[in-house]
């Protein structure tokens, strides 16, 4: 009950916000470009798909611990009231992430329905790739609110949240593709797909290359993820793992929240 | 004001509203409360004076339930401090800083608190009226002054009628007006029955509103009783420097 109430507040709050008014536009203007522009079809998809995977973690992490550092006086003021803790976080969670979930599937999606693209062979990878996005936000969102509970200090909070979106979008592949070249000579396919698991943004690009049955567009993870798992279980596994992605952070920060001296 | 003091009925004894005991707490290797021992009674106003660093803000956040306190017990109307979060129908909280979501209003500050409390009692806006609020409800709070979010903040702790009133250094934002205003609203809850807990820097405009205080050194309570008997110990009349001679004393 309590939840819904915060729920509803912050949802007024952000709905107001022009952070999360300029993400969506953001993704509506670039989305409606590619459409336009990218030759349509499933390249712009995988245009569409690339820039989503870098821009949704970032505005999730990095506007998500900064909304939540502004907040902090506001929830001890809240966390003074009588209300449970545990209600307390998830309207606060929810709060956050529907609003930037809502702006990505409302700034992605809008142009594929107006544009008329939302029907016929794309819709099954385009469901995908809102799915996805959802996900990594819901993800992204939990680990922002991680970092803010776990350092009081926010700029250092700011720049770990900064360090993990680098390190999720950026480093990872690199450190991948270093394994990659230095034990080339070995049997990798196993080890990599592993690694692949580890990592929330390598799992929302495998689920939406899986749609494709051009191997092309696949890339090594994603080949590697379609021999074994073939395209079903494929995408059975790296979408559990990506809700696990989303629970795991969810469940520690909460676990936070409760014990937490504010 | 000290009038009302004294003319209030003294023969019937003061029940205990706050009461600690051994109360330790730790944050990492710095140990804040070393075994804090208080008891705060009903309908008085109790100053929680200290240095910075002695202790103050833990106290009144591990009465508040946003601080847990490592060991120790500790009750609020009887009720033991504990997970349960009902013993706080009975607070009312004033942070120092009134930090509200930006894009939200005030009269929204007042409905998410009022639907999170679900008080059915009729609710007390005079401060609302008093410090001239009403017109300012309606605009973001990001636009509002911060005097203006300060008085914010304190009508908001009187409004649901708390028998307890945690007010952290209350007076800091508050212009000489509003600050005068708030002394008699906190003045008249005293003489309503209800009781205050306030932490404050600036001692002498708080000096004919206190009735008891307890001072905090170091994680310990060095003082506790009433302003006369403050006093009475120190040799000084004013309480700024009868807590000056405490500090002095504490170091020694």
């Amino acid at each position: 009950m309590n939840a819904a109430k915060v729920l509803r507040y912050e949802l007024q709050d952000l709905r107001r916000s022009r952070w999360v008014f300029g993400y969506g536009l953001l993704l509506l203007t670039l989305t409606d470009a590619l459409l336009r522009f990218g030759g349509g079809g499933p390249r712009a998809l995988v245009s569409l798909l690339n820039v989503a995977l870098v821009l949704v973690p970032l505005v999730s992490v990095v506007f998500g611990t900064m909304y939540l550092y502004a907040a902090r006086d506001f929830i001890e003021l809240l966390l003074a009231q009588p209300v449970r803790r545990l209600e307390l976080y998830a309207g606060l969670y929810a709060g956050l992430a529907l609003p930037l979930a809502l702006a990505f599937v409302l700034g992605v999606g809008l142009p594929f329905v107006w544009g008329g693209q939302g029907d016929g062979s794309l819709a099954r990878p385009l469901a995908m790739l809102l799915a996805a996005g959802v996900l990594l936000t819901l993800a992204f969102t939990a680990i922002a609110f991680l970092v803010s509970l776990v350092f009081e200090d926010r700029t250092r909070g700011f720049g770990v949240a900064l360090l993990l979106w680098l390190a999720a979008t950026a480093l990872y592949d690199a450190g991948l593709m270093f394994v990659t070249m230095t034990w080339s000579d070995y049997p990798l396919e196993l080890p990599l797909l592993g690694l692949t698991l580890l990592n929330p943004v390598d799992l929302g690009r495998v689920l939406l290359l899986l749609q494709f049955d051009n191997a092309a567009l696949l890339g090594y993870t994603g080949t590697v993820f379609e021999r074994f798992f073939g395209s079903a279980l494929g995408i059975a596994v790296s979408a559990g793992a990506l809700l696990l992605w989303c629970a795991i952070p969810l469940w520690l920060a909460g676990r936070r929240f409760v014990r937490k001296d504010f | 004001m000290s009038a009302a003091l004294s003319l209030r009925p003294s023969a019937s004894l003061p029940p205990t509203v706050v009461a600690a005991a051994g109360l330790r707490k730790r944050f990492g290797r710095n140990e804040v409360l070393k075994g804090v021992d208080v008891v705060i009674k009903g309908g008085r106003v109790t100053a929680v004076l200290g240095p910075n660093g002695a202790g103050k803000s833990t106290l009144i956040k591990c009465i508040l339930g946003l601080v847990r306190a490592d060991s120790g017990s500790l009750t609020v109307n009887g009720a033991l401090v504990d997970d349960d979060p009902s013993h706080r129908a009975d607070l009312g909280y004033m942070p120092q800083l009134a930090r509200f979501p930006e894009n939200l209003t005030g009269r929204d500050v007042v409905h998410l608190l009022r639907d999170l409390r679900g008080d059915a009692l009729p609710e007390d806006d005079e401060l609302f009226h008093a410090l001239g609020l009403v017109p300012e409800l309606d605009k973001p709070v990001r636009t509002l002054s911060g005097g203006t979010r300060q008085k914010l903040n304190a009508a908001v702790a009187f409004m649901f009628r708390p028998s307890i009133l945690i007010l952290d250094e209350p007076t800091a934002g508050l212009d000489p007006v509003a600050s005068g205003i708030f002394k008699e609203k906190i003045a008249r809850a005293r003489d309503e029955g209800r009781s205050i807990l306030l932490s404050s820097h600036v001692l002498s405009e708080l000096d004919d509103l206190v009735d008891d205080v307890v001072f905090l050194l170091d994680g310990r309570v060095e003082f506790q009783g009433s302003l006369r008997r403050l006093r009475e110990v120190t040799g000084q009349h004013r309480l700024e420097r009868a807590i000056a001679r405490l500090m002095q004393r504490g170091i020694r």
